[in-house]
């Protein structure tokens, strides 16, 4: 079962980081079709957060269609979401990271890292929309 | 829409000096609703008139539905948990357990032994030499197994370290989700209520200024900062919390329903810190209080 971790300094609302985790969990297999989410019960029990606010993560979660709740049961993994495979994201991970410690080595700070990152992100996005 | 606490032009007043005034709130049910304001502005006071514990100089009350204290069937559907989190520290857990039961006709025994176990507190123990996490957490089981429909809660964590604070509310938390109760609670932190409420009143110097869902209140609070402008040239709808400015530029913070569309303005969402902040502070603009308020404890 998924364990669920609050980032107060990210500024993102706190049921779309339960979203998000789920949706990370699922790509990288830690969560199948047919696996349990916690119960709000055990979820709030553990971060000390509104009821409501795990709901409001399942709910979402149901309307993409990645989960369904099932009355007195609890709500339970229905399919993954499209994305590229497990092995395709360990590809790319492991390319990013040499390409970071060849920044480093090379004597890039953070900020300049993420400056570059954004830009090539943003070019890269650009050309499709465009 | 089910007022778990209705108040329309509620005030107390204590010799000379009002304590709280034209309150009119109606906070919904199954809410946990955090009343956030400085020391001194009003929140014991109203909290203890939603209990029975006072009586309204002026205007009226009702607390799921009924008024507050009006006779034991009421008085046991409200818990509330005073702000020292009161206990005997000559008895035993189990004596405090043993009371409850015999003050309480809907008590819950099962819970209250439930909760003690996942605590690891020991029956046997004297109140008195407990921490004061485990003090909160006795104090919390036995309102919780009252079974109430409101749990009243004044500034529950405020002298609890930051591990026990977590502690009790992920307590209070399951509780909430197991028990379907509506809570309200005080504080004058919001760093503690940030996590677990889903509805915020802000009082400031014995004045509601703010009340409402928290989804609601964040939505429509904007922070625009662009070129000096004259406050007074703002679209109507737009309501100036805030305002700071310097020769070239203007920092506001607004409420609005819709969206903001001018251009020249960079426009940043708030935190619930910062909206606490700005009603605080322009609560203070708006003419400081009376000497008699001030002095007026919580």
């Amino acid at each position: 079962m998924v364990e669920f971790q609050l980032d107060e300094t990210s500024g993102v609302a706190t049921y779309l980081q339960l979203v998000q985790q789920v949706h990370q969990a699922l790509r990288m297999g830690m969560l199948e079709p047919g696996d349990q989410l916690p119960t709000a019960q055990q979820v709030v029990a553990q971060l000390a957060i509104n009821p409501n606010t795990v709901h409001k993560a399942y709910r979402e979660l149901e309307r993409e269609g990645l989960v369904r709740a099932r009355p007195g049961l609890g709500t339970f993994v229905t399919r993954a979401p499209s994305g590229p495979d497990p092995a395709t994201q360990a590809r790319f991970l492991a390319a990013m990271t040499d390409w970071l410690r060849s920044a480093r080595a090379a004597g890039l700070g953070p900020d300049d890292i993420e400056a570059i990152y954004r830009t090539a992100f943003r070019t890269c996005f650009a050309e499709g929309v465009a | 829409m089910n007022a778990v606490i209705q108040a329309s032009g509620l005030g107390k007043q204590y010799r000379r000096a009002w304590a709280l005034r034209d309150c009119t709130l109606a906070i919904p049910e199954g809410r946990v609703a955090g009343l956030v304001g400085p020391n001194g502005a009003g929140k014991t006071t109203l909290l203890r008139l939603a209990a029975g514990m006072l009586t309204p100089t002026l205007g009226t009350i009702t607390v799921l539905g009924e008024r507050p204290a009006a006779g034991p069937a009421q008085l046991a559907r409200v818990g509330f948990v005073a702000q020292d989190t009161p206990i005997y520290s000559r008895m035993t857990v189990a004596d405090h357990l043993r009371l409850g039961a015999w003050l309480n006709p809907g008590w819950d025994d099962h819970l209250a032994r439930h909760r003690i176990s996942q605590l690891a507190l020991n029956p046997k123990q004297r109140a008195g030499s407990l921490s004061g996490g485990q003090r909160a957490q006795l104090a919390l089981t036995l309102a919780l197994a009252k079974r109430p429909g409101l749990l009243i809660l004044d500034e529950p964590v405020a002298s609890l370290d930051p591990l026990a604070r977590r502690e009790f509310l992920q307590g209070l938390m399951e509780a909430v989700a197991g028990q379907g109760l509506s809570v309200l609670l005080s504080s004058h932190l919001v760093a503690d209520l940030e996590r677990v409420c889903d509805y915020l009143v802000v009082l400031v110097a014995s004045r509601v200024r703010v009340a409402g869902e928290v989804s609601d209140l964040l939505t429509s609070h904007h922070r625009l900062s662009g070129p000096r402008r004259d406050p007074a040239t703002l679209p109507a709808g737009q309501e100036i919390i805030t305002e700071s400015h310097t020769d070239k530029q203007s920092n506001l913070m607004v409420r609005t329903d819709g969206p903001v569309l001018d251009p020249a303005w960079a426009v940043q969402p708030v935190s619930l810190e910062d909206l606490v902040l700005a009603y605080m502070s322009r609560a203070r603009d708006d003419g400081p209080a009376s000497p008699q308020q001030l002095k007026v404890a919580s």
